[in-house]
């Protein structure tokens, strides 16, 4: 870290106030992009919300490009990314991050793409393609035809919730989680699909299963499906 | 080497964890209480980088395999070598053959013991630290464990005793806003720093859960998941408020209301079933 703890006014402000009311110090421009807001998240973080999963990747990417002084590491998720300092935040932080623009101009690069084999033959393959009005052969088409792309981790080490499927092709978890989901089991949930590095208990609708290795702690990176990999589905026999 | 005689309820090797792989899902883990863990390295004179034993409410019994330089903080458990009474919270030499046992602790929860050299098991991702929740680095200690003993040193020690404060069960503990503060009634943020929480059964290195009065949602709406940090106090639909320790989930969906400040965590991590916290405002 190039620059030491910031002391002083360290305080982080309330959260119910507009971030537009709060005081930026110093030469830092007063120009919050629309549809950016900064919210605190104790002494060590800072929680930067946005619109959407574009938003998100727009965002990452930046602090990427350009890391606020001690930052510590990025957890994107679905509309957020948490910003994690080796310090307090302080006002400064929050302008800076407030003037991060989620928009098309800031977009990510595009990732490298995986192509991950795939069986379709999950328990609830059928289920899905009657949620989704096809035939399973239809699904499959359209789920092998979707451009994803890994939007965030999460949920174990190695899970990639997956963003990018058409509209028609969200469906709801299942009402009753299985208590254990095999592992390589791919699942559709909301507007994701993801693959399950190993086993675990899990809520997903289960449409088949890849033999991909999707985490493994002696390969750099650990995680095949890092946020920003582009990823197909490819249906194997 | 050291072999294990007898773990206790839990003790797993820990060190400083794995921070920067939350991206891929991977938490932070490590010691919990990073202050008492730091504080028995350097009574042995380690590197920073040097793994112990994190021992959960006493019991740990082990055995020198040579003559080894080791050092007991955290929850005060009472230290006996061969079973005789030795010093807590200073650097003790262990001979060739001798056992080292702490005892049930009278207050706290987790004691660390630190050999200097560091507890050598391989790392992980860079760490030796056991995640409960992911199952990552080494599974925890059972009887019978050899554990090696590395080289991982820095200089002499040269402190003969640490003065130290014992945990308190009765802590007050700073809070933070969290970042989902208006999603609970203005009321739930009065609730958190007004009343007193008794730390339930249901807690372990993840988190605590907390039982007192229940923290009103002010929108019922989902939150999508979000990350998280080590002392989020997060409110699930049953309006009980959980307080996530090392091996919190990577993010949760959940709204966080309020954050404990750093410096407080180690006090967190001390605390058992039936202790009683409050929280001020900070």
């Amino acid at each position: 870290m190039s620059s030491g703890p910031v002391r002083g006014r360290a305080r982080v402000p309330q959260v119910g106030a507009a971030p537009s009311v709060m005081p930026d110090h110093g030469r830092v421009e007063r120009t919050p992009a629309p549809g950016t807001t900064v919210l605190p998240c104790g002494d060590r973080a800072l929680l930067v919300e946005v619109p959407d999963a574009a938003g998100v990747a727009a965002v990452r990417a930046a602090l990427e490009r350009s890391p606020l002084p001690g930052q510590r590491e990025l957890v994107p998720a679905a509309r957020t990314v948490l910003v994690v300092l080796e310090r307090e935040p302080t006002d400064l932080d929050m302008a800076a991050l407030r003037r991060l623009s989620p928009g098309p101009a800031a977009q990510a690069p595009e990732g490298r793409l995986v192509e991950l084999p795939v069986v379709f033959d999950g328990p609830d393959l059928a289920e899905v393609a009657g949620l989704t009005g096809r035939d399973v052969a239809a699904l499959v088409r359209a789920l092998t035809a979707a451009e994803l792309t890994v939007a965030f981790g999460g949920f174990a080490p190695g899970f990639g919730y997956l963003s990018g499927l058409p509209a028609d092709l969200h469906v709801p978890r299942r009402d009753t989680p299985r208590t254990r989901v095999p592992a390589g089991s791919v699942g559709l949930a909301g507007p994701y699909a993801g693959a399950y590095p190993r086993a675990s208990p899990g809520g997903w609708q289960l449409v088949g299963r890849t033999d991909a290795v999707l985490f493994d702690v002696d390969r750099d990176p650990p995680a095949l499906l890092v946020p920003g990999v582009r990823v197909r589905l490819r249906e194997v026999g | 080497m050291l072999t294990v005689l007898a773990p206790g309820p839990l003790a797993t090797v820990q060190d400083d964890g794995r921070p920067r792989w939350a991206s891929i899902g991977v938490t932070r883990s490590g010691a919990a209480d990073r202050e008492a863990a730091a504080l028995a390295g350097r009574l042995v004179g380690n590197a920073p980088s040097a793994a112990g034993i994190e021992v959960t409410a006493g019991g740990l019994r082990v055995r020198a395999g040579r003559t080894l330089l080791v050092a007991v903080t955290g929850a005060p458990a009472p230290v006996t070598v061969d079973g005789r009474p030795a010093p807590f919270a200073a650097p003790l030499t262990l001979r060739p053959g001798q056992v080292l046992g702490l005892g049930v602790p009278p207050v706290g929860l987790r004691s660390y013991l630190a050999v200097r050299g560091g507890i050598d098991v391989p790392p992980v991702l860079g760490s030796r630290s056991t995640d409960t929740l992911s199952g990552l680095g080494p599974a925890p200690l059972r009887t019978g464990d050899e554990l090696p003993v590395g080289g991982l040193v820095g200089e002499e020690p040269f402190v003969d005793v640490a003065p130290v404060r014992a945990p308190s069960s009765r802590p007050v503990l700073r809070v933070l806003p969290g970042p989902r503060r208006d999603w609970l009634t203005p009321a739930a943020w009065a609730s958190l720093t007004g009343a007193s929480w008794t730390v339930t059964s249901d807690s372990d290195r993840v988190g605590l859960r907390l039982r007192g009065p229940r923290l009103e949602r002010a929108r019922e709406d989902e939150l999508p998941s979000e990350g998280l940090v080590p002392g989020a106090v997060q409110v699930p639909p049953d309006g009980a408020p959980v307080l996530f320790l090392a091996d919190h989930p990577v993010t949760g969906g959940y709204p966080v209301l309020a954050v404990v400040a750093t410096a407080d965590l180690p006090a967190v991590a001390q605390l058992r079933p039936g202790d009683v916290v409050r929280f001020r405002s900070g």
